[in-house]
């Protein structure tokens, strides 16, 4: 993978985007494992009901991990100079996760040419979940 | 109530973690992550790294790999049923892989309300070094809603 050149990247470009088979219960129980975070709000449907909610959820940062790989696909990950993201929704089990990616500016950051993005992690319905921006180093 | 703002600057006990391979392969089978660097110890030692490259968020994860990791919000006297993860920021310096020893060093930092206090905001700044190396630091931020 080779980083893209600065001259050749205008504010608007949209970076490659994918879309997420829908979220499952296995996806979550995947995730608790791979992360350690086993709160029953994102694996047991029992719980969940006696605290009045409908179903379990996904966990926030399994959205930002999406969007990590939006980051990856695109630039090597040494690259990345900053990333952040904004919780703004709950992810429902059987929700496909639409991430998608454009520059907003093109900046210098510490002597380095860099682009920042904003990143999206939406449903198919356009709804956003999270929202997102990373500074990444181009060369 | 409000949380009292004297937790501003309050310490975080200090933690360190190692990452397993082990541990990334399913992080990656469960972020649908493709690029066999992040687990596979052979193709990670074919791209020419020291072992296999930790992801973006997955520094998340190992701050929170301790057996209270929202202690902090329980010295407040929150009630963790009212917790909402709001934001999440990182800043890379250094790429890590499996097998690194890091060190987590946090502080609360910031301890703010919106909306007459309907919500409240915890800010938590955490310093990740190896061997005294800074890779990669963290702010998290708590919503308490009321």
């Amino acid at each position: 993978m080779t980083i893209p050149n600065f001259e050749a990247i205008n504010v608007g470009d949209e970076i490659p985007s994918f879309t997420t088979e829908p979220v499952s219960r296995l996806t979550l129980a995947l995730y608790a494992t791979g992360s350690g975070d086993h709160h029953p709000l994102h694996l047991d449907q029992d719980y969940v009901r006696s605290k009045g909610m409908k179903d379990v959820f996904a966990h926030g940062m399994l959205g930002m991990a999406y969007l990590g790989r939006l980051l990856t696909q695109w630039v090597p990950q040494e690259a990345i100079r900053s990333f952040g993201v904004r919780f703004t929704a709950i992810t429902w089990v059987g929700e496909s996760m639409v991430c998608t990616g454009k520059v907003v500016e093109k900046l210098e950051q510490n002597g380095e040419k860099c682009v920042r993005l904003e990143l999206t992690c939406a449903n198919e319905q356009g709804e956003a979940k999270h929202k997102a921006d990373a500074v990444v180093a181009l060369a | 109530m409000l949380i009292d703002k004297k937790h501003i600057g309050m310490k975080v006990p200090p933690h360190s973690v190692t990452p397993t391979a082990w541990q990334l392969k399913w992080f990656a089978k469960a972020t649908g992550e493709t690029n066999p660097i992040y687990f596979d110890e052979a193709a990670a030692a074919k791209a020419g790294l020291p072992g296999v490259l930790v992801p973006p968020t997955f520094f998340f994860c190992m701050d929170m790999d301790k057996d209270e990791p929202f202690d902090y919000i329980a010295a407040m006297g929150c009630d963790f049923g009212k917790m909402l993860h709001g934001e999440q920021i990182f800043t890379y310096h250094k790429p890590v892989y499996a097998g690194d020893t890091l060190d987590f060093d946090g502080q609360v930092t910031d301890i703010y309300d919106k909306k007459n206090g309907a919500l409240q905001f915890i800010v938590k700044d955490v310093k990740v070094s190896r061997q005294g190396e800074a890779v990669c630091d963290l702010r998290t931020v708590i919503v308490i809603r009321a």
